[in-house]
């Protein structure tokens, strides 16, 4: 477990340095804060510099998700931190990781904590900062909510922890949150809902001033509560409040760790432990989990699985499961039926609005490639293009500039996004495959027109792909797509080497991706998707056969220009050779009208491989990554079944132990179950997440595909009307001459 | 759209072949024709009002091997030496559409029922359009005879038109095909032969120059207009499958891609509409307006050289015919009958060259009017076939961008 949980911190540590900027904030921060446990202050501190390396890289309506997944962690790690003691410190900060890469795998949590830590750390800066994601998010939608929520939960926890941290907070906001765990699988949601709303409507301002009432007295935590707990979201909050109610279970664990919960046995000794130097350390790896966490969450997942399961068995056996898992474990077992119900339909209907949004927008980006242009000789030429970008965007350093990329980074960029967001049920539009045969044309240095069309027809497929990649509202505040855009140098992408030895394992991936696709029989719960598969398949059958049908076409069109121009060569030489005047004239005529045709096959061919085959090209790339994201459900829902098995397989254990009477493993099989219980909930969280994005993502898609089809089908019937002009002035030129003919 | 397009076949292929001299005398025409098997058997209906003929009308069953025999015949006549026979026409073939035919119904299995059905129909039109042809290309050689002031006046043709047994001409054998083949040799080498000949006639010579040059040129035409066409063939199908495709996939049920589903229905129907049967038209106008054009007056050009091979024969002869006369007077053997000879020949040769004459000008003249006629048309049909398009394109467009 320990080995696991350090993983995911290493690759941190970038994303740390870089936050420093905010750890200076932080500081401020702690300063403001006096209550100030050194702890605390720590906790604190990493926390707001996790949420301040989100948010000011993003400072504009940073990916939600990132900032949900950031948040949370941070959240997490403090509670975790604040409620471990040292001694556990090490198991803690296992755990913690775990819990905070647990946690960060949801991004609904992750957003309630993200704000949580930012409302309670700085209040004016992280407020300001939540305020400008919930503004942001609440443009944006789903998650906004979930943040709010969050902020307004987590405000009052955290400012427990920070002001109140002392005992008698403790006490206070224990029994409270006991209280509310009570409550929470009921009550929960609708609490939480309401706060969350109020919070999303007032924006920052109304999270700023929670936040500071909520720091100033423990009470606002308890006022805070009750009112999510009211009004919150009847379903969707429910995810929140589970947060919350977490978030809560962890601030009362930190605080007054043992007496809220039962597991929390050593809540002072882990307050005293928590020991400020421990605390930062786990934070910062908390904080590099949660960085992680947010760009891979899959990864992230299977950590904090891995993690949790192992945390679990020593948090149960010490402060940590009390601290973070029994917090967790606690709530999400009171808040888990609440959350999953409520959750999806909410997020859903918000996202649908967003997505609205998002398509009156115009684009603030524009991205062109250009200037296709040949590198390095042999077979290790490859094709580099200039990629130009304009904005309107703050979040660019310019309004418009130009990389020099090569096809692989393309590549490189789109396999990195696809790890990233594609686990999340996002669709990441894919770039135009490799082609050995096309490239080796290029390579060689063939200057026929088909390497030509060729290259043209990439360059178009880079620039689509693009486009696309800046147009989604998730993606676009990747900073891997910002480095992509805007960095001079790149590192080389390896992995898209096509006989690489990363190549090949993705290819056994995929392989065992695609077995395992076969015997993975989901019985599919909503009709929606599965209707939406079945659509999404037959299309995709469709189309491919389209576009063979287009493709032939082309070739038929070719042929056709090519066999026109030979006829008016010979037409000519007709012509020539008649000795009657004017009809010798009327053929020269003809061999020129039908020349001139022949211009117009070729655009003719032209026009339909790039505004019609590409399009269908187009779309069936997109609809495999539809599918993609369609797998990616699946997988999660997969995961889901296995914790359920998991979980009924501990408590048949249990069940034996039981009769059997053995005390001495019933404890550990009891911690057991309580871990599965957590990673059931958790994976179902997952599951209701990715379902949520997966929908909006086809209907944006859906969206998005039918307005650009009747563009381009528009512009493709335009391009057939002009030449079909061009062909009745030809003709109607040619009439004369021929009636000429004496 | 199969009626319609044979009707068209019908009224082109007339105009493929001019008369300059019309003549109510004697009216001919095929209104039926029976296909059975590789046989095509073709009612030969004829009016006349010339005595010649037992009936003023009447209708006899002929078939393809008939009307070869018929321009044989004729061919072989030696007084028509000085005339161009009209060229025989073609074997029908069915090949190329039957093939497709076969093709297709093994391909069926891959295609939607939809699709299958419209390729059916485009292929019974296409057979359909070929068997037209088949019995136009027939009439136009029986047209024309019946137009020549001499050829119509031929006892084997009358034969041909009104004997109502069947004329059971014997297929050829492999032997005499053999011979024909022979011949064909022979001709070839004695063409090459005369061509040293020394021509007396600058007319001729012009001709035989401008005949030569011109056969080379209008075979490579009409090779590269078939190709055109049968491109445009292609594409014509490709539109069909496109149109069939696009079909099926909006009619696939399914609700969200109602929009896109739009689209492609409009843009399906303009396919179907507008391309299919537009492109197919184009390509089939194409097709007989000038290949069929380049392909007859090919065939007719041969003929004329023919004539002109006759012609030179009959010149050869003659030259001959004066050595051998030099030879008797020289030795004062068989002078009378030398001179005979080269008399003969002279007047052969004298007759060759005034009809022959006559028949180059007239060729000349004819060639000129069809061109002209079948280039007015074709580029007509391209403009109406153009303006077609365009006006659906602008209703799709329109229907598109109001939407």
């Amino acid at each position: 477990m320990a080995s696991s949980s350090e993983r995911s911190p290493p690759p941190f540590p970038d994303t740390e340095d870089q936050d420093v900027l905010d750890s200076e904030e932080v500081g401020g921060r702690d300063s403001d804060e006096d209550d100030g446990e050194e702890l605390f202050m720590s906790a604190s501190n990493t926390p707001l510099t996790k949420q301040d390396t989100p948010t000011s890289p993003d400072s504009q309506a940073s990916d939600l998700m990132e900032d949900l997944s950031v948040g949370p962690p941070s959240s997490q790690t403090e509670k975790s931190a604040a409620s471990s003691s040292p001694e556990e410190f090490v198991d803690l900060t296992n755990n913690l990781e775990s819990r905070v890469a647990a946690e960060s795998s949801s991004p609904e949590p992750s957003d309630e904590f993200f704000d949580i830590l930012g409302s309670e750390t700085q209040k004016v800066e992280v407020e300001a900062s939540v305020k400008a994601d919930s503004g942001e998010a609440s443009s944006g939608g789903p998650d906004l909510p979930g943040e709010k929520t969050g902020s307004s939960s987590a405000a009052p926890i955290i400012n427990l922890d920070n002001d109140v941290q002392p005992p008698r907070i403790g006490g206070k906001v224990i029994d409270p949150l006991a209280q509310i765990l009570g409550d929470t699988p009921a009550a929960d949601p609708k609490k939480p809902s309401s706060a969350v709303v109020d919070l999303f409507e007032d924006d920052g301002s109304d999270i700023f001033t929670g936040a500071p009432q909520s720091k100033a007295s423990s009470r606002p935590e308890k006022g805070l509560f009750g009112e999510p707990d009211e009004d919150l979201f009847g379903g969707p909050l429910g995810a929140m409040s589970k947060k919350t109610t977490e978030n809560e279970g962890k601030s009362g664990t930190a605080k007054a760790a043992g007496p809220t919960f039962s597991k929390p046995t050593e809540p002072a000794d882990i307050f005293t432990e928590e020991a400020a130097a421990t605390t930062v350390p786990r934070t910062s790896n908390t904080v590099n989990s949660k960085a992680n966490g947010v760009h891979s969450e899959e990864d992230l997942f299977t950590e904090a699985t891995v993690e949790l399961s192992l945390d679990s068995p020593r948090s149960s056996r010490k402060n940590e499961e009390t601290s973070k898992p029994s917090a967790s474990s606690s709530s999400s077992s009171l808040s888990a039926p609440a959350r999953q119900a409520k959750p999806p339909p909410a997020a859903l209907e918000e996202l649908e609005d967003e997505e609205e949004a998002e398509l009156e927008d115009k684009f603030d980006v524009l991205v062109s490639v250009k200037d296709p242009e040949k590198v390095g000789d042999g077979m290790n030429a490859y094709m580099a293009y200039k990629v130009s970008t304009e904005t309107t965007l703050p979040m660019f350093r310019n309004k418009l500039f130009t990389v020099r990329r090569r096809f692989s980074d393309f590549l490189g960029l789109y396999e990195k996004l696809s790890e990233k967001h594609g686990p999340n049920g996002l669709i990441v539009p894919p770039p135009p495959e490799k082609s050995i045969l096309g490239m080796t044309k290029v390579k060689v240095g063939k200057e026929d027109s088909s390497s030509a069309d060729f290259v043209e027809r990439r360059r178009g497929a880079l620039e689509r792909y693009l486009q696309r990649v800046v147009n989604h509202p998730l993606l676009l505040q990747d900073p891997d797509v910002r480095e992509f855009l805007e960095k001079d140098e790149l590192p080389r992408a390896v992995s898209t080497q096509t006989l690489s030895g990363a190549g090949f394992l993705k290819m056994i991936n995929k392989a065992t991706d695609a077995v395992s696709k076969m015997t993975i029989k989901m019985n599919e719960s909503d009709a929606w998707f599965e209707e939406k598969l079945q659509e999404v398949e037959s299309a995709d059958q469709h189309f491919r056969k389209l576009h063979a049908l287009v493709e032939s076409l082309v070739v038929h069109r070719k042929e056709l220009s090519l066999n026109t121009a030979n006829f008016a060569k010979s037409a000519a030489m007709l012509g020539s050779a008649e000795d009657n005047t004017a009809l010798s004239r009327a053929l020269s005529q003809l061999a020129e009208v039908e020349d001139k045709i022949e211009q117009l096959h070729q655009d003719q061919a032209a026009y339909d491989t790039f505004s019609f085959a590409e399009l269908i090209a187009d779309y069936i790339r997109l609809l495999g990554a539809v599918r993609g994201s369609f797998d990616h459900r699946i997988k999660a829902w997969q995961r889901w079944q296995d914790a359920q098995a998991m979980l009924q397989k501990k408590r048949e254990t249990e069940a034996k132990l039981l009769w059997a009477n053995k005390p001495d493993k019933l404890q550990q099989a009891k911690d057991e179950i309580v871990e599965w219980e957590a990673r059931v909930t958790q994976f179902e969280r997952d599951f209701e997440r990715v379902s949520a994005t997966v929908r909006k993502e086809v209907l944006r898609f859906e969206k998005q595909r039918t307005k650009n089809f009747k563009r381009q089908i528009t512009k493709y019937l335009e391009l057939l009307l002009q030449s079909q002009q061009q062909l009745i002035k030809y003709w109607e030129a040619f009439l004369p001459e021929a009636k000429a003919i004496a | 759209f199969q009626f319609i397009g044979i009707e068209h076949v019908v009224k082109t292929l007339r105009s493929v072949s001019v008369d300059l001299n019309n003549d109510a005398s004697l009216l001919i025409d095929i209104p039926d024709a029976l296909c059975e098997r590789d046989k095509v058997k073709f009612t030969v209906h004829t009016k006349t009002t010339l005595s010649s003929f037992q009936k003023p009308e009447f209708s006899v069953p002929r078939q393809h091997e008939d009307f070869i025999w018929l321009h044989d015949t004729l061919v072989e006549t030696e007084d028509y030496a000085g005339l161009i026979i009209p060229p025989a026409p073609p074997k029908p073939d069915f090949e190329s559409p039957r093939e497709k035919m076969h093709k297709l119904g093994e391909g069926e299995a891959t295609m939607t029922k939809e699709e299958y059905t419209k390729m059916k129909q485009e292929l019974e039109a296409e057979y359909l359009a070929v068997f037209k042809k088949t019995v136009q290309v027939h009439e136009v050689f029986l047209q024309r005879l019946s137009s020549h002031p001499v050829l119509s006046k031929d006892r084997n043709f009358q034969i041909f038109l009104e004997y109502d047994q069947d004329l059971s001409v014997r297929r050829k054998n492999a032997k005499e095909m053999f011979g024909g083949f022979f011949k064909n040799m022979v001709k070839s080498a004695d063409e090459v032969l005369i061509a040293g000949v020394k021509e007396v006639d600058d007319f001729f010579e012009q001709e035989k120059t401008f005949l030569l040059d011109y056969f080379s040129k209008i075979k490579e035409a009409t090779a590269k207009a078939e190709k055109m066409t049968r491109s445009h063939k292609n594409i014509a199908d490709d539109y069909i499958r496109l149109s069939a495709t696009l079909n099926s996939l909006s009619a696939e049920e399914s609700t969200n891609y109602y929009i896109i589903k739009f689209c492609l229905k409009l843009f399906q129907n303009f396919l179907r509409v507008c391309l299919k049967k537009v492109e197919g038209r184009v390509a089939s106008d194409e097709e007989l307006k000038l290949t069929e054009l380049l392909r007859y007056y090919m065939r007719d050009i041969q003929a004329a050289k023919d004539l002109l091979y006759r012609r030179a024969r009959a010149l050869a002869d003659y030259e001959n015919s004066n050595k051998a006369l030099d030879k008797a007077r020289l030795k004062g053997k068989d002078v009378s009958q030398a001179e005979e000879h080269q008399k003969r020949c002279l007047q052969k040769f004298d007759t060759l060259s005034e009809s022959g004459k006559k028949e180059l000008t007239n060729f000349k003249a004819r060639r000129v009017v069809a061109f002209r006629k079948n280039l007015v048309e074709m580029a007509e049909l391209e403009v109406k076939h153009a303006k077609n398009n365009m006006t659906l394109l602008q209703g799709c467009i329109e229907l598109l961008s109001g939407n």
